[in-house]
C-alpha cells in the first residue's frame, strides 16, 4: 500500500504538477483538511482574502495578466454563492480560473446539511465544465481534466466540488498524462480550409475601405497572436479598431489605431466600422456594445470572423468568411498567404486606400474625445489623461470597475502591450477592479497596478484593501469620485427626463480616513492644479494608497452611440441632445 | 413608452420543426446540462427522450424536438457541441429521409360498450393490448406523434382515464450512419 495521499494532498499535488503558484482563497468548515495540507506545500503560496467574490477576481486578475490559470479555493455553500459574481465574470469575459470548491461528506449531500448548497447546479450555467467528486480515484484526473479545460479552446472557468470525505480519503495520484478527448472543441488550432483563406485574400487585395476590428481573442491567443496582428496590421497598412477588451493587442499609441470602437467608441472607429467595404473581426465577438443597431450595422461590407469558439459564428451578425481557429495560427496562415503571392503589396495596397484614410483623418478631426477644460474643478476625463501622462514612462498595468470612469478610462490611458488593462466587459461587474489589481499585483510584482475606480463600484469590495496590506502589495486606487453612480445618472439624464433615481449617494465615507483605518495611505485631490502633484506623490508611495480624486459631478461620458442607433449616429457631446428620438430612448 | 430595452426584433424569420439527437457520456448531470443550455438561452424543448444505449463506452442518446429560426437551430447545434460531454451533435431533418416514433400507453376505463367502440377506433393503428379486465385495457401504440394525438383525441370521450408518452425517437433511413462531425 506505497503512495497513497489524501485526497487534499492530491489536490495540492495536481496545483504543484500544473505549475500554480498562487491561489486565493477563504477557508471554511468543508475545506479544512485541504487548507490543513497546506503547510506542507511550501512551493504554493495563500492569498487570504476578505470574501470570496475577492477571490475570484484577484484571480481574474492574475490570469490576465500573467496569460496562467487563476486558481481560487473557497468553502461549501456561502462560499462557493459568493464565488458566482466572479466565475460568470470570467465566462463572459474568457478568462481560465479553476475553482476548487469543498462540499459537505458525500454521506450529506442532498439532506440540507449546514453550508451545503448545490454548487455544481449553480454553477453550470456560468462554467465551461464542472465536477462533483465523489471518488478519491477519480480525484487527480478530475484536476487535471479541470486545467486543461480552463485553458484550452476558448479559455473559461471551472469548477470541481470536492466533498470532504473524499479529501480525508486516501488514494493513488496520477499525473497530467493525455486523456480520452471526447470534445474537440477544446483542441482547435485551425481547422478551416485553404481555400477560405484564399477567398480572405482576395477580399484584402480587392478592398478599398477596410477595416481590422480585434477583441480579447488576440490576447487570450498569447504573445504570438498580439505579434502576428501587428505584423499584419504592418503588412495591410489597414486601419485597426478595438473592442474594450482587445486594448493593448495593439500599440494605443499607433498612428494606425483608430481608438476603441461602440457605445462609447471613437467617431473615426465607428463611422469606420459602417462605412467599410471589409471587415475583419479577429477574436472578437459582435456583442451589443459593438454594434449598435443591429440591422444597421456596416451594411455595405464584406465580413470575416476570426474566432476559436464556433458558437460564435453567425451568432449577432452573419458573416461572408468563418475562420475558425485559434488567432495565432489563422493569422499565420493569413500572413504567410499574403506574402508568398504577392509581393510588393504594401505599396500597392497603400495606393489602395488612400483615399480611405484620408476620409478617416477627416472623421479623425473631430476630436471626438475632446471635452470642456476647466480651471476650477477636475474634469474626469482631464484626470486619467493626467495618470497616463504620469505613468506611461512605466510599465503600468490599469483595472477598473464598471461605470463612467471606466469608458473614460478605456478611452484616454493608451495600452502599447497586451495583458495590461483588465476589466469587466461582458458581465459587467461593479466591484470587479479592486480585487482584480491584487491579482495583477501578485502576479507581477514591483510593477505599478492602478485600479481606475468609481466610488460607488470600489465600495463593493472595497473590504479586499485588508488584503493588499496584509501581502504588501502596494496597489494604487484611483477613484474617480462624483458621488453618483456616473453612468446610471448619464442614463437617466439622456434617456429618463433627468429623474436622477436612486443614483446619488447621500452619504460616503471619508476616503482618506477610511484608506488609514486599514493601515494604507488616503490623497485627495478637488483642484485641477493639485493633480499633477498629487499623483505624484501618490506613484511615490510604496504602499496601498486610495486617492479620492473629487471630479466634476455632471460630466457625461461622450461619444456615445444611444442603444438602437447605427454606428453613424453618434452623440458627440450635450450638444446633441436633442437629437435623440423617442424611439431612441426606449433602448439601453 | 417603454424607457429601457436592448433592441427591438425586426425581423421575422420562419420558425422550422427539427430533432437534434446528441451523444453525451452517461454521467451524473450530463442531462441538466443540455436541459439547461436550451432554459438557460431560451430555445424551445418539444419533446426530450434520454436513455444509455452504449453500455460498454457509457454513451447516452438524447433526442429533441425543438423548433426555431434557422438561426437558432444553427446556434443550438454549436452550442450543444461545447458542452465537454457531448461527442457529436446531428440534425435529423423531419422528412422521408427519417424515421420518427413514439410510443404510449394509454388506459381505458368505461362500460362495455364504450370498450368495444374504442377498440374499434383503434383498429387503424397497430398496437397492442398489453392488459385487459371487464372494466379497462391498457394498449400500447407505436407511431407518429400526430396519429397518437390523434387516437387520443377519439379515445378520450370513450373513457380514456390515463395516458403516458415518450418522446420522439429518430434514424435517418439506409445504411449510413451519423459520424462524429
Amino acid at each position: 500500500m506505497a503512495n497513497l495521499f489524501t485526497g487534499a494532498d492530491i489536490l495540492f499535488k495536481v496545483l504543484e504538477d500544473q505549475g500554480v503558484e498562487y491561489i486565493f482563497g477563504y477557508p471554511g468548515g468543508a475545506v479544512l483538511p485541504i487548507y490543513d495540507e497546506l503547510k506542507n506545500h511550501k512551493k504554493i503560496k495563500h492569498i487570504l482574502v476578505r470574501h470570496e467574490q475577492g477571490a475570484g477576481h484577484a484571480a481574474e486578475g492574475y490570469a490576465r495578466s500573467s496569460g496562467k490559470p487563476g486558481v481560487l479555493l473557497v468553502t461549501s455553500g456561502p462560499g462557493a454563492t459568493n464565488a458566482v459574481t466572479a466565475l460568470t465574470d470570467a465566462y463572459m469575459d474568457s478568462v481560465p480560473l479553476v475553482c476548487i470548491t469543498g462540499q459537505v461528506p458525500t454521506h450529506l449531500i442532498g439532506t440540507d446539511a449546514f453550508q451545503e448548497c448545490d454548487t455544481t447546479g449553480i454553477t453550470r450555467p456560468c462554467t465551461k465544465h464542472n465536477w462533483l467528486v465523489k471518488d478519491i480515484k477519480k480525484l487527480s484526473s478530475v484536476l487535471h481534466q479541470a486545467f486543461r479545460v480552463a485553458t484550452t479552446g476558448r479559455p473559461g472557468p471551472v469548477l470541481v466540488d470536492i466533498p470532504k470525505d473524499i479529501q480525508f480519503q486516501k488514494g493513488k495520484y496520477t499525473k497530467l498524462k493525455e486523456f480520452k478527448n471526447s470534445n474537440n472543441i477544446t483542441n482547435i488550432k485551425f481547422n478551416g480550409m485553404d481555400k477560405d483563406i484564399d477567398k480572405t485574400i482576395e477580399l484584402i487585395k480587392k478592398s478599398s475601405r477596410p477595416i481590422l476590428y480585434t477583441g480579447g481573442g488576440v490576447i487570450n491567443s498569447g504573445p504570438r497572436g498580439t505579434e502576428l496582428l501587428r505584423e499584419l496590421v504592418s503588412l495591410t497598412k489597414f486601419p485597426i479598431t478595438s473592442t474594450l477588451q482587445g486594448l493593448g493587442a495593439f500599440p494605443g499609441s499607433d498612428q494606425q489605431f483608430l481608438g476603441m470602437l461602440g457605445m462609447h467608441g471613437t467617431y473615426e472607429a465607428n463611422n469606420a466600422m459602417h462605412d467599410c467595404d471589409l471587415m475583419i473581426n479577429i477574436g472578437a465577438r459582435f456583442d451589443d456594445r459593438i454594434t449598435g443597431k443591429i440591422d444597421e450595422f456596416s451594411p455595405k461590407s464584406k465580413k470575416i470572423h476570426i474566432d476559436i469558439d464556433p458558437s460564435s459564428i453567425n451568432k449577432n451578425v452573419k458573416v461572408d468568411i468563418a475562420l475558425v481557429g485559434d488567432v495565432k495560427f489563422v493569422l499565420e496562415k493569413i500572413i504567410l498567404a499574403i506574402k508568398k503571392k504577392n509581393q510588393n503589396f504594401e505599396n500597392f495596397n497603400k495606393k489602395n486606400i488612400a483615399a480611405w484614410w484620408k476620409q478617416i483623418e477627416n472623421w479623425r478631426k473631430k476630436n471626438s474625445l475632446g471635452f470642456k477644460k476647466s480651471q476650477s474643478i477636475i474634469k474626469p476625463q482631464f484626470a486619467v489623461q493626467r495618470l497616463y501622462e504620469l505613468t506611461k514612462a512605466q510599465d503600468v498595468f490599469i483595472t477598473t470597475e464598471v461605470g463612467q470612469h471606466q469608458m473614460w478610462a478605456a478611452q484616454h490611458y493608451k495600452f502599447d502591450k497586451p495583458n495590461r488593462w483588465m476589466t469587466s466587459g461582458g458581465l459587467g461587474t461593479m466591484g470587479y477592479g479592486l480585487p482584480a489589481a491584487i491579482g495583477v499585483q501578485v502576479a507581477n510584482p514591483g510593477k505599478l497596478v492602478i485600479d481606475i475606480a468609481g466610488e460607488a463600484s470600489v465600495l463593493m469590495t472595497m473590504q479586499e484593501m485588508s488584503t493588499a496590506v496584509q501581502y504588501n502589495l502596494p496597489i494604487k486606487i484611483f477613484i474617480l469620485n462624483n458621488q453618483y453612480m456616473g453612468m446610471v445618472r448619464q442614463w437617466q439624464e439622456l434617456l429618463h427626463e433627468k429623474n436622477y433615481s436612486e443614483s446619488y449617494t447621500e452619504a460616503l465615507p471619508d476616503f482618506v480616513k477610511l484608506a488609514e483605518a486599514y493601515g494604507c495611505v488616503g490623497i485627495r485631490a478637488e483642484k485641477p492644479e493639485e493633480l499633477d502633484k498629487k499623483i505624484a506623490q501618490m506613484l511615490s508611495i510604496n504602499k496601498p494608497v486610495i486617492f479620492d480624486c473629487v471630479v466634476d459631478k455632471m460630466e457625461n461620458c461622450y461619444p456615445m452611440i444611444p442603444s438602437g442607433k447605427a454606428h453613424n449616429q453618434m452623440l458627440l457631446g450635450d450638444k446633441d441632445e436633442e437629437e435623440i428620438s423617442e424611439e431612441g430612448k426606449v433602448l439601453v | 413608452m417603454v424607457k429601457s430595452a436592448y433592441s427591438f426584433l425586426t425581423k421575422k424569420e420562419k420558425i422550422e420543426n427539427h430533432i437534434i439527437v446528441v451523444w453525451v457520456d452517461n454521467e451524473s448531470g450530463a442531462l441538466a446540462r443540455v436541459i439547461g443550455l436550451f432554459s438557460g438561452r431560451g430555445y424551445n424543448i418539444d419533446s426530450l427522450t434520454v436513455a444509455e444505449v452504449d453500455r460498454k463506452k457509457n454513451i447516452s442518446r438524447i433526442t429533441i424536438a425543438t423548433s426555431g429560426t434557422p438561426h437558432v437551430l444553427q446556434q443550438i447545434k454549436l452550442q450543444l457541441g461545447k458542452l465537454v460531454p457531448v461527442h457529436k451533435v446531428a440534425d435529423f431533418p423531419k422528412n422521408k429521409k427519417t424515421i420518427l416514433r413514439e410510443m404510449a400507453l394509454l388506459k381505458v376505463v368505461s362500460s362495455k360498450t364504450n370498450l368495444k367502440k374504442a377498440k374499434k377506433i383503434c383498429k387503424k393503428y397497430k398496437y397492442t393490448i398489453l392488459d385487459k379486465t371487464e372494466k379497462s385495457f391498457i394498449l400500447e401504440i407505436s407511431a407518429l406523434k400526430k396519429e397518437i394525438d390523434e387516437l387520443v383525441k377519439k379515445l378520450q370521450p370513450l373513457g380514456l382515464a390515463s395516458t403516458s408518452r415518450t418522446g420522439v425517437l429518430a434514424m435517418t433511413k439506409g445504411s449510413e450512419i451519423y459520424k462524429q462531425n
